[in-house]
């Protein structure tokens, strides 16, 4: 029984074990994922305890609330669409009847794309190659730094490539954090060719039976098509040494990016097969809609989140686990 | 599809309406409706909507609207004038001390382009306003945001004062100011370490350097695709710093940029400049009016004009025409012609800023691989003078020697003259006085011809430009 129907049963009855499950499932969590989480649910709740009559006014509120936890302009179309629908066909007029209907519209969507939810593994005794895109400023290199320091930690032999040969003072930053996490940096010249950078990586991490290559690459925003092209090229180059790599190529997103987040998923997905986000500076925000609207939109899984400054404060992340919690947050005040 | 313009909503709006004939307050509020998401899908703040949606609306109401044949067009007009207003009417600058040197400090959240920044308004200034600028690397936590402002300082040729990141930004900031007096620089940016604006410890720190330095500006800067959140960072920043102005970076995305709009509402700042492309002369003057355009997916036909006026030789175009008229245009003005529009920027940009554009479906879609046009220019180069001059000697054999000499597929050659032969014969209609040709361009019907109003506007308002140049010739005649 998947999570979604346990949600489902809540709505139907069934709504004994809920309790058990809801701690369990609250202890997972981080404390700044709480707040992201919690902020979404309180606004809900307090739009739900002013609840007079649905109205306009009310679908302007709900469309505010989903659109100001940033769950993306086409998913709050949706849920709101929906919604109306609903009202007029199941005559809902109560605030339970109608909190029932978003919740179930909510997970319904969430339950449209059926994706592949497979946290980042590593490969048995070969190399794994990890790609690292996005468009400037979002938090790459600063990813791949805490991500090092992760396999480290767990005992795995990393290197690092520098493949942002463009923004002044990467490869820079890229080496202290080499120093720091002690993990060999494989760097080129500035303003150098990105792809012979990690042609020369894939071949060093081969030779010397490394564990992970990380491969940092320029900020490009996605609308400029001959560095999106560029991306393709670093690719075929890597698969080149290593045929099925990259085995991740991880998108790293802003947080606090709006409705253009969207875009760029689709534009990078398009150009280098996309296989999971990074969220990064989750920690500034109180939005946890993001992870919904990416997946539903783009069916592409967020695999880290970004909670902090610090070295450990990159977490893999499960969404069923988020958004379950997100969701039975709601569920919990209906009750 | 995701972005649809303001303009295209209410378009919608509209056909509904038409069957109705009167128009009624009821139907005001639907194209409200229209408005408000309009700008909610640009990313402006959803509290910052709501009362612009009001303001709006009672202007709307009013009878302006109601009698006018053309009601979609008449809030369209209304939204953009209040849009523009509300961003501040029109470019504002940098405040220069009296007593130099002029103090800059950049803030922000991590990522968001403050040292980038930093370095093209350095450039700038000392390109537009002579100054002789310094900047402060104060960004101690990062690794290597100081040898970024470096590399910077040497490809601009303009100075860094750093004193490595073992020493508390504060002191930097007030050491570097020092040495900026002895060297007679009269501007100081200095870059300061990104940060979240709920990190009490490094806002509070962002204040002692405020205190310590005493800076005349200081500016916020922001990345334009920032979301709902921009609203929240920008009123922080500005209830602990008093911020001076904000930058708009990475503009030369594909993004509405409601940021904008949010962050002028919450703190009444002005928007000072806006970043918008990789190199370090990609910087500008924020224009509202531009802006506004913008975020209503309207096109930006001034910013094209101008640009026109900026990049294109004029002498060049004047000979352009004169061959135009006398159907002598051959393929070396063709890859003249194509250089010309290449100084403008990517093409894919140029497009965005015609108005009407985004009408054509999948036009706002459209993307050009700079390569193309040199790839052209290479299968053009491939030809012999005669053939240049005279294209219509080249026979089958002497494309196959062409295709080889530029390493192009025969195909592409072919596609070259036949795109060659298409776009001589507009330019003879065009002369001539036809211009059907330019009617379809902005697409049938009811949308087509606000594309046309559109762009008449813009050629009205650029044509006061030029008459403002012309007097300002002739006084420096007079002179």
């Amino acid at each position: 029984m998947g999570l979604f129907d346990k949600i489902k049963q809540a709505f139907t009855g069934e709504k004994k074990e809920e309790p058990i499950q809801q701690d369990e499932v609250a202890e997972k969590y981080e404390k700044g994922l709480e707040k992201t989480r919690s902020s979404f649910s309180e606004k809900m709740n307090a739009l739900f305890a002013n609840f007079r009559k649905v109205d306009e006014d009310f679908f302007e509120e709900l469309e505010e609330i989903l659109i100001g936890a940033d769950v993306g302009f086409d998913v709050t179309m949706e849920i709101t669409d929906a919604l109306r629908q609903e009202v007029k066909l199941k005559n809902a007029k109560s605030q339970n009847e109608v909190q029932q209907v978003i919740i179930e519209k909510m997970v319904e969507i969430y339950e449209e794309n059926e994706i592949d939810e497979q946290p980042v593994q590593l490969k048995k005794n070969e190399l794994t190659v990890i790609l690292f895109v996005g468009v400037n400023g979002v938090g790459k290199t600063t990813s791949i730094a805490k991500l090092a320091h992760q396999y480290k930690s767990d005992g795995k032999k990393v290197l690092l490539a520098a493949g942002d040969t463009f923004r002044a003072g990467a490869i820079e930053q890229l080496k202290i954090w080499g120093e720091r996490v002690h993990a060999e940096v494989i760097t080129g010249k500035e303003g150098g060719d990105p792809a012979s950078v990690a042609f020369d990586a894939v071949k060093k991490a081969k030779e010397e039976q490394a564990d992970v290559l990380l491969i940092d690459t320029a900020g490009r925003l996605q609308n400029k098509i001959n560095l999106m092209k560029e991306l393709e090229k670093i690719k075929r180059v890597i698969q080149k040494e290593v045929p099925d790599a990259p085995h991740e190529v991880l998108l790293v997103l802003d947080a606090t990016t709006g409705q253009n987040a969207l875009i760029q998923a689709r534009q990078f997905k398009e150009t280098t097969d996309v296989t999971g986000i990074v969220l990064t500076k989750l920690d500034g925000t109180a939005k946890g809609g993001i992870v919904l609207a990416i997946r539903n939109e783009l069916g592409i899984p967020v695999k880290f989140v970004g909670l902090g400054e610090s070295m450990d404060d990159l977490k893999a992340f499960d969404s069923t686990d988020y958004i379950y919690g997100l969701f039975s947050e709601l569920i919990k005040e209906t009750i | 599809m995701a972005f649809e313009g303001l303009t295209e909503r209410l378009q919608n709006a509209m056909t509904k309406l038409r069957r109705k004939g009167k128009v009624s307050e009821a139907d005001v509020k639907e194209m409200m409706r229209e408005v408000r998401l309009a700008l909610l899908e640009a990313d402006v703040n959803f509290k910052v909507v709501k009362d612009f949606v009001k303001k709006v609306s009672e202007r709307a109401v009013g009878s302006e609207v109601l009698e006018n044949l053309n009601p979609g067009q008449q809030i369209i007009k209304i939204v953009n004038d209040e849009l523009t207003d509300l961003m501040g009417g029109g470019k504002e600058g940098i405040e220069f001390s009296p007593k130099p040197p002029t103090v800059i400090m950049m803030v922000g959240l991590q990522g968001a382009g403050k040292t980038t920044t930093a370095g093209k308004l350095a450039n700038y200034l000392r390109e537009k306003d002579h100054k002789r600028p310094m900047m402060v690397a104060a960004d101690i936590y990062r690794p290597a945001a100081i040898e970024q402002l470096q590399t910077l300082g040497e490809q601009l040729n303009i100075p860094v004062f750093s004193m490595g990141d073992q020493v508390s930004p504060i002191e930097i900031a007030e050491k570097g100011i020092e040495q900026a007096k002895n060297e007679g620089r009269d501007v100081v940016f200095i870059d300061t370490a990104g940060r979240l604006q709920i990190d009490e410890t490094l806002m509070a720190e962002l204040s002692e350097i405020k205190a310590a330095t005493q800076p005349n500006e200081i500016f916020l800067v922001v990345d334009a695709m920032t979301g709902q959140e921009a609203a929240n960072v920008a009123k922080s920043f500005n209830e602990q710093l008093d911020i001076t102005g904000v930058v708009l970076t990475k503009l030369d995305g594909d993004t509405r940029g409601g940021a904008a709009l949010s962050i002028r509402a919450v703190t009444g700042k002005p928007i000072k400049f806006v970043g918008q492309g990789e190199k370090l002369d990609a910087i500008d003057a924020f224009y509202p009016d531009r802006m506004a355009s913008r975020i209503l997916g309207m096109g930006d036909m001034l910013t094209l004009i101008e640009k026109a006026q900026q990049d294109v030789d004029e002498k060049k175009a004047e000979e352009m025409a004169e061959k135009i008229r006398e159907n002598t245009f051959d393929l070396n003005d063709f890859i003249d012609q194509m250089d010309q529009v290449n100084k403008m920027g990517p093409l894919e940009d140029i497009i965005k800023m015609i108005p009407g554009m985004n009408n054509i479906p999948g036009l706002d879609q459209i993307q050009v691989d700079p390569k193309d046009t040199a790839r052209m220019k290479a299968i053009v180069l491939s030809m012999t003078g005669a053939e240049r001059e005279n294209p219509d000697i080249l026979s089958q054999s002497r494309r196959k020697r062409i295709a080889k000499g530029s390493g192009r597929p025969l195909v592409e050659v072919n596609r070259l003259i036949k795109q060659f032969n298409e776009s001589k014969k507009m330019m003879n209609q065009m002369s001539k006085g036809n211009l059907s040709g330019m009617d379809n361009l902005f697409g049938k019907g009811a949308k087509g011809k606000l594309g046309k109003m559109a762009f008449n506007q813009m050629n009205k308002k650029a044509g006061i430009n030029k008459k403002k140049k012309k007097k300002k010739m002739v006084r420096k005649k007079k002179k």
